[in-house]
């Protein structure tokens, strides 16, 4: 059998298997008790005893992560338009979305917890500051380097500033803003779960936290296998759907 | 009757450093002209000022339309590449000066499907750019160019990057599609600005200015193998060499 013709599902599965295997000797080999580093088996277990708990919180999870993403394209794009539209955004607005950046994101959370309270409003906000920057920043990039031949041509049509800004230079701007978005799949769960861990009564960063104080080891990777498969399920809807829409860059 | 172009003391800089000032020249009306000259000389520059692309504060002097009213939305571009945007189909390509004015009818649809028969594109509307070869993409571009029916054509060698079949099929047609307008050409084939104009410019440097070379009557296209058309297309490179040659002081 040749090596490189493996199916992409095979090496997947054969990468898992191996690092499983690799845990599970580790595991063997060390004899670490089961509530500092549980085998695999262990937190599968885990994983299939605790479904009802761990499904709930996902639920939680998820429903933050995606309504953070939203939230955060959809305001990283409006401003991503307004600096394109006018340049009194651009002088005024740039440095500040800049300057903004310098502050870790992170370090706002224990102050949204405060202001937004304990429920999902913080989780969502975190998760749409998060991605914020990097769907303004693709967009905003999109926006400007469209293609000059495009704009002249608009031009000479005797298109105005809006209906360039619309039927040029977004269309334009689409597969910069797509790559955006796919950063922003992958990051949003990050914002989301630090949010739980600074104060929450639910979602999967909230029971991790929980049983990782009570030594549930196993309950914290159960978890953790789950929330890395949200991200992954995540960030493969977003690019299935980009490709379908931004056909041409294909 | 499409109007003439004058150009009075034209100055251009680009940067801060000038491209070149006080050029005249005047381009007569419903005729095809074609400006050759070195790369860098500004042939661009001055063709996109006079589709009014350059903003008003590195240009000086005046471009005028010989019937005395504004250049202003009489002016259709094509460039060197096809700018199809690739998320429209085709037809919808030729109609995009028609949809950036939000004025799309029926009419216009069926108008932009005779266009598209006219480039040998009839079958063609519902393909999306990229499924056409480039030959067939620079087609759709004057069939965009027609679809604006503007009295000005100003052209920035939207053949360069054709093969050469291509490029004389596509010379042939604009040429008998663009037939009555005032055609400004950049060029840098002495054989293409011989074979289609009626006027061939050259601009040199040093001072940089536009001279008139030749002046045609013939009927274009001409023949590839025209004993004229030739014996200029000789003279003119020699001219072109020489302007080359001249050591920068």
């Amino acid at each position: 059998m040749n090596i490189h013709k493996t199916s992409p599902g095979l090496r997947l599965l054969l990468i898992t298997a191996g690092l499983l295997a690799l845990w599970q000797a580790i595991v063997w080999l060390t004899n670490m008790p089961h509530f500092i580093l549980p085998g695999p088996f262990r937190v599968l277990r885990a994983l299939w005893e605790q479904r009802s708990l761990i499904g709930e919180h996902a639920l939680v999870t998820m429903a933050e992560i995606i309504m953070g993403m939203v939230l955060g394209c959809l305001l990283g794009f409006a401003s991503a338009m307004l600096l394109q539209w006018s340049r009194s955004f651009r002088v005024w607005l740039l440095p500040v979305l800049i300057v903004s950046q310098a502050i870790p994101v992170f370090a706002l959370a224990p102050i949204l917890m405060i202001w937004l309270g304990y429920g999902m409003a913080s989780k969502v906000v975190m998760a749409a500051l998060v991605i914020f920057f990097p769907v303004t920043s693709a967009c905003y990039d999109g926006l400007q380097r469209t293609s000059r031949d495009w704009l002249q041509l608009a031009q000479t049509m005797g298109a105005s500033h809006a209906q360039v800004l619309w039927q040029i230079r977004l269309p334009a701007a689409l597969p910069s803003l797509a790559s955006g978005l796919r950063v922003a799949a992958t990051v949003a769960p990050i914002g989301a779960v630090i949010g739980e861990w600074v104060g929450s009564s639910s979602g999967l960063g909230y029971l991790m936290l929980h049983a990782n104080a009570r030594m549930q080891v196993d309950t914290v990777f159960a978890s953790l296998i789950v929330l890395a498969s949200l991200s992954l399920l995540l960030y493969f809807s977003v690019d299935y759907v980009l490709r379908k829409l931004i056909f041409w860059t294909a | 009757m499409s109007p003439g172009i004058s150009l009075h003391a034209i100055g251009l800089s680009y940067a801060g450093k000038p491209l070149f000032s006080q050029l005249n020249a005047h381009f007569k009306g419903a005729c095809w002209h074609s400006i050759l000259g070195r790369s860098g000389v500004g042939k661009s520059s001055l063709l996109q000022s006079i589709a009014g692309l350059l903003s008003g504060t590195a240009l000086a002097g005046n471009i005028n339309a010989s019937d005395g009213q504004s250049l202003h939305g009489r002016v259709a571009w094509m460039g060197q590449r096809d700018a199809l945007l690739p998320w429209l189909t085709v037809q919808q390509n030729v109609l995009l000066g028609v949809r950036l004015r939000k004025q799309v009818s029926a009419q216009h649809q069926e108008r932009a499907n005779a266009m598209l028969e006219r480039v040998g594109l009839g079958g063609k509307a519902q393909s999306m750019p990229e499924h056409l070869s480039g030959g067939q993409r620079q087609r759709v571009a004057l069939a965009r160019t027609l679809m604006e029916d503007k009295p000005v054509v100003l052209m920035d060698e939207p053949f360069s990057a054709l093969d050469a079949i291509t490029r004389l099929q596509l010379q042939d047609l604009a040429s008998t599609l663009l037939h009555g307008k005032t055609v400004l050409l950049i060029t840098h084939d002495p054989l293409e600005a011989l074979r289609l104009s009626g006027q061939v410019w050259v601009m040199t440097e040093r001072p940089v200015v536009l001279k008139m070379m030749f002046a045609i009557d013939t009927p274009a296209p001409r023949a590839l193998d025209d004993a004229q058309i030739l014996s200029w297309q000789g003279q003119l490179l020699a001219y072109l060499q020489k302007d080359q040659e001249t050591p920068a002081s």
